[in-house]
């Protein structure tokens, strides 16, 4: 998709590359990815160890200390990532850019309510009172569509379902109002129905709000729903980058294979045909 | 034993978890070779079933019988030869400071079955995991190949039923077609009684000549793979959840 020339993206990666070094080697975990990102909905696709979560926290720098990372630019906004101060990066993780995680269960609390972690969130990036954040903490539970704001409010995330504990990560999220949301894998610990209720959820409000997001997951059909663009990868590259709605026109051997050993509903097959991992995948791309 | 005694046989079957009754009435039967799915979404009790067959439920009330011998609240060592099972994330149910070998063994020497070397690495190939793997811990194998340990030990010790839960919801596309190809094999040359749970109807259909679909501890509706693929479910649940997956299996 052209960006218009005036307008600079809002993410732009050229050329990252991420290296684990550790006592038995260095771990090439993402090797020269370069895509750039304006008000739009991009998935990133792959299996896991392909890179796509390590792409995702590098735009955060949420990587640890063993993790060197290299890239000709990293870019959100016109904050340079590589080189941005810590007080520049907590501006961005949690206020301009949002975070959603796989599993509720970990990511939030356990010790703490609700409604007590969003407010958290909100006066981290504003200054306002505890009686105002309450006010705005129930607004953002009532637009991530909870139908009991006052129950969820006061709840412990264990007293809440996988889908409900979902809901109060994105609330939080979306206290700061960012201009990015990172979504890495948000649905795959939630059954098929709450995973579309979810994913519904963050499309409505990434178009209401214009927020731009940045969808990772290794479903390749799931992702394809509910994104505009999608960059599928292995090995730490980027094999190939389409439309979202040329899915099924995917020339790559590797989305090839991906789509096609995912079990059909609709047509039986005796066996499913499993990847076939080409060396050549491998090989660093231009 | 005659064609037509089922394997497993579950009647009218009631867990309760102090006020949450899980599991409201269940029954259905299993024949010899089959496999049967349960579905439904979470908090239907869809597990907890399992749950109760395997033994790691002990509050239930009913009948439950295998093979033809009414379970009993305590189940002896002949009822862990006869059914295994296997979970969700092959990470959690594998010993995190024993190798392979060690996980493997365990149920030999319960069982007492004689040359564990051979089943081991014969157990090894069954489920293509490299000679290599045996002296490894379960963190330095990938999620695909530990879910190949989990099954390996399940079958080791010969088991007749086979008890799934969410087998592959924990792993990549592409490693979920290759244990339910292996899973698909194994159930072929063993001739296994299997239940398998999942939200997956795709996977499901795949594997199960005959489901069950599960809503609020109750099943809601039986039916078997050709109306599921055809669309033909009665239940109003049911249909929701083949729309659904069609939803999600189109790219």
């Amino acid at each position: 998709m052209s960006m218009p020339p005036l307008v600079p993206p809002l993410v732009e990666v050229k050329n990252l590359r991420v290296d684990f070094s550790s006592a038995t080697g260095v771990t090439h975990a993402v090797r020269g990815v370069s895509f750039s990102l304006g008000k739009e909905k991009l998935g990133i696709v792959g299996e896991s160890g392909s890179g796509k979560s390590v792409t995702g926290r590098a735009l955060m720098r949420l990587l640890p200390a063993s993790a060197k990372v290299r890239a000709d630019a990293l870019r959100f906004g016109e904050t340079d990532i590589l080189h941005a101060s810590e007080r520049q990066m907590r501006a961005l993780r949690g206020g301009r850019i949002g975070l959603i995680l796989q599993d509720p269960k970990y990511s939030l609390n356990p010790v703490m309510t609700a409604g007590a972690q969003i407010a958290e969130a909100l006066r981290a990036h504003s200054r306002i009172g505890a009686k105002e954040a309450r006010e705005a903490t129930l607004n953002l539970l009532e637009s991530v569509q909870i139908r009991d704001p006052r129950r969820v409010h006061d709840a412990y995330p264990h007293e809440l379902s996988g889908g409900m504990g979902q809901r109060v990560m994105i609330a939080m999220m979306l206290a700061s109002n960012p201009e990015l949301l990172i979504a890495d894998e948000p649905t795959s610990a939630l059954d098929a129905s709450v995973q579309a209720e979810i994913l519904r959820l963050i499309e409505e409000l990434v178009d209401s709000r214009g927020m731009a997001l940045m969808l990772i997951s290794h479903d390749l059909p799931l992702v394809s729903h509910f994104c505009d663009r999608v960059a599928v990868m292995y090995a730490g590259q980027v094999m190939e980058e389409l439309p979202a709605a040329d899915l099924h026109k995917a020339t790559h051997g590797y989305t090839r294979g991906l789509l096609e050993c995912i079990p059909s509903l609709t047509e039986k097959r005796p066996r499913l045909p499993t990847l076939a991992r080409d060396p050549a995948w491998l090989a660093p791309r231009p | 034993m005659a064609g037509a005694a089922p394997m497993i046989e579950i009647d009218s079957l009631d867990v309760r978890f102090g006020t949450n009754h899980a599991v409201r009435g269940v029954s259905f039967h299993v024949s010899p070779g089959e496999t049967f799915g349960l579905v439904g979404e979470s908090g239907s009790g869809k597990s907890t079933v399992l749950r109760a067959i395997a033994g790691l439920v002990t509050e239930w009330t009913g009948r439950m019988a295998v093979d033809g011998k009414p379970l009993t609240r305590r189940r002896g060592r002949a009822f862990f030869r006869t059914v295994q099972m296997v979970f969700q994330d092959p990470y959690g149910s594998l010993h995190p400071r024993q190798t392979v070998d060690r996980i493997l063994s365990e149920p030999l020497a319960v069982h007492g079955v004689a040359g564990a070397d051979a089943r081991i690495l014969r157990a090894l190939e069954e489920v293509a995991l490299p000679r290599a793997a045996r002296f490894r811990y379960p963190h330095q194998l990938s999620g695909g190949q530990r879910q190949r340990v989990a099954i390996a030990r399940a079958l080791i010790a010969d088991p007749r039923v086979l008890l799934l839960d969410e087998p592959t919801s924990a792993l990549d596309v592409s490693v979920q077609a290759e244990v339910l190809n292996l899973l698909a094999d194994l159930r072929a040359a063993r001739g296994l009684t299997c239940i398998l749970v999942s939200h997956n109807l795709a996977v499901v259909a795949h594997l199960c000549g005959r489901l069950a679909v599960m809503q609020g501890g109750k099943i809601v509706e039986e039916l078997d793979e050709a109306t599921l693929r055809a669309g033909q479910a009665k239940h109003p649940h049911t249909q929701d959840l083949i729309r659904l997956s069609h939803e999600l299996e189109e790219a």
